[in-house]
């Protein structure tokens, strides 16, 4: 039984990634299980300045998942390469992701190439889809454009492969994948969160002080899986899919739909061991499903 | 820090709003100060409460049905199962501390019970003010008049002192060295505009409540600090209001 996938030229052992901004820099998870069973992690958003994020509340609770509206907090892009991959570091022995964020093209440029030295790490993740910036965010997520120029921009200083991660809260996902594609982006991920709001029943007062933030969990994968197949059909290069995977046999269905790997956000926040806990079951499930390699069912819904 | 499954032991409701909830389970040694994560049934998110007690692989848990979540744990009957966390976050540090005064503001004075017998247990006894909006607010008066000197305050006068916390302080001229104040945020921010030399217990909508998801992070002069994590105790000369 064969679980291993390729990603930007790196293999890994399973498909199954920690999403950004569910598992901060890994160590955290350390504490719960050994986290070298996890094929890689997708690190906290980092930015080129340390940000505070939005003031408190900044989760409310739904059905079927939850909001957040965060912020991108994070304590800067050189605090990140010097302090935060050298703790994830001792405790975790293979490669990474490192998700970028910004509020203007320069930023982003810069915070990817603070990671071009760091060893640890075998690809951006370009976040031009987070609801939760005020400048930049999903600013540069929403018009096919923008998001092209930016990626072109990274693609220039940035020594290792790029994926962009791409919003849903867009009429048409297909566009801004085949954009980003066509400006050299080396792989997609998709779907950051879903843009909604909760109102205290109470005060009649949004839950968020941010008043919006982004809708995440098992509510979103059938738009999630959606989206994932058609961007599989719309390019060529590797589609990551995520939202709202909880089980092994999401990340079965979202592999069908077209998922070369598979992130895993909001489980991790309501079971710390998700993730081992998906891995575990992944050798039970594909033999239930008569699978023998992952590598093989990769977009297998598109099949005739 | 442990996810682990409790069992119901007993489930007593207080007053019109308020349960004291005890659990069952494999529980590791709790600090005052520490919270669990408990999951309701039909709720995505594990609901985070202080430990009011943790005697002989017990917890209690003081909560007030005022959501739905909370609504639906005053259903639940001995026997009934809750996923949990356990024993998350930094408590109370109780050293160098000879003179304790502990302040509860309504639901707020859980944590101190657990507080207070570890004051007992280094042979001091504390004083207590615990402050309610009205007597039928008020909970556990008696349980705390066994582990220290009781003082109350009510917002209408109902019971004890007709003031709030800080008012009530001043009313019963109370001397410390050291306070341990636990309640509405309001309350948290006059008694640190008061005096420094305090600890305060903070509560948060929490997303992950163990460090992952950044969800409950305030600003100390520190840097940003995770009520999950670093907290729920700060001192109160480190929290940006």
């Amino acid at each position: 039984m064969d679980l291993r996938v390729n990603l930007l030229g790196y293999t890994l052992d399973n498909p199954v990634i920690p999403a950004s901004g569910t598992f901060g820099f890994g160590y955290e998870f350390a504490e719960f299980y050994d986290i070298n069973c996890l094929g890689s992690i997708s690190l906290k958003g980092t930015t080129l300045e340390p940000r505070y994020g939005n003031p408190l509340p900044r989760i409310a609770e739904c059905p079927s998942g939850l909001l957040n509206s965060i912020g991108l907090q994070n304590p800067g892009a050189q605090k990140v390469v010097a302090e935060e991959l050298a703790k994830l570091g001792r405790v975790y022995g293979k490669k990474v992701i490192a998700n970028v964020g910004g509020s203007a093209i320069d930023d982003y440029v810069q915070t990817a190439s603070e990671f071009n030295n760091a060893d640890s790490v075998f690809a951006i993740e370009l976040n031009i889809s987070c609801p939760n910036v005020k400048h930049g965010g999903m600013a540069f997520g929403t018009d096919p454009k923008v998001a092209a120029e930016l990626v072109r921009e990274v693609k220039k200083a940035s020594t290792k492969p790029v994926m962009v991660k791409l919003s849903p809260n867009v009429t048409d996902i297909t566009e801004l994948a085949k954009a980003v594609e066509g400006a050299g982006a080396d792989a997609v991920s998709l779907i950051n969160t879903l843009v909604g709001m909760r109102i205290d029943l109470r005060t009649a007062k949004p839950i968020l002080s941010a008043v919006s933030g982004g809708y995440s969990g098992p509510g979103v994968f059938p738009v999630a899986l959606r989206m994932v197949y058609q961007v599989k059909k719309a390019v060529g290069i590797p589609v990551v899919g995520m939202g709202g995977i909880m089980t092994a046999y999401d990340v079965i269905e979202m592999m069908y739909a077209g998922a070369a790997a598979v992130m895993v956000g909001t489980a991790n926040l309501v079971n710390p061991y998700a993730c081992r806990d998906i891995i575990a079951s992944l050798p039970r499930v594909m033999e239930e499903l008569n699978i023998s390699s992952l590598k093989e069912i990769i977009g297998r819904a598109h099949n005739g | 820090m442990k996810l682990t499954t409790l069992e119901v032991i007993s489930n007593r409701q207080l007053n019109p709003r308020t349960y004291e909830l005890i659990l069952s389970g494999d529980i590791p040694p709790v600090k005052s100060g520490q919270f669990a994560d408990l999951a309701v049934k039909g709720w995505f998110l594990k609901r985070p409460f202080s430990i009011a007690d943790c005697e002989g692989g017990r917890i209690t848990v003081l909560y007030k049905a005022i959501g739905g979540g909370t609504r639906e744990m005053a259903g639940w009957k001995k026997g009934d199962t809750t996923d949990a966390l356990v024993c998350i976050g930094e408590g109370f540090d109780t050293s160098a501390c000879l003179k304790p005064l502990l302040v509860g503001g309504g639901i707020g004075a859980a944590p101190l019970y657990l507080l207070a017998k570890e004051f007992n247990a280094m042979g001091i006894t504390p004083d207590i003010l615990l402050a309610f909006r009205d007597k039928e607010e008020a909970y556990y008066i008696d349980e705390f008049k066994a582990l220290g000197n009781v003082y109350l305050s009510t917002d209408n006068g109902s019971l004890g002192y007709k003031g709030n916390a800080l008012e009530a302080l001043k009313y019963y001229n109370l001397e410390f060295d050291r306070y341990y104040a636990c309640g509405p945020l309001p309350m948290l921010k006059a008694f640190a505009e008061y005096s420094r030399q305090g600890q305060l217990s903070l509560e948060a909508r929490m997303g992950c409540g163990f460090g992952a998801c950044m969800g409950c992070s305030i600003k100390t002069k520190g840097g940003p600090k995770r009520v999950c994590k670093e907290g729920p105790v700060f001192r109160a000369d480190e929290v940006i209001f």
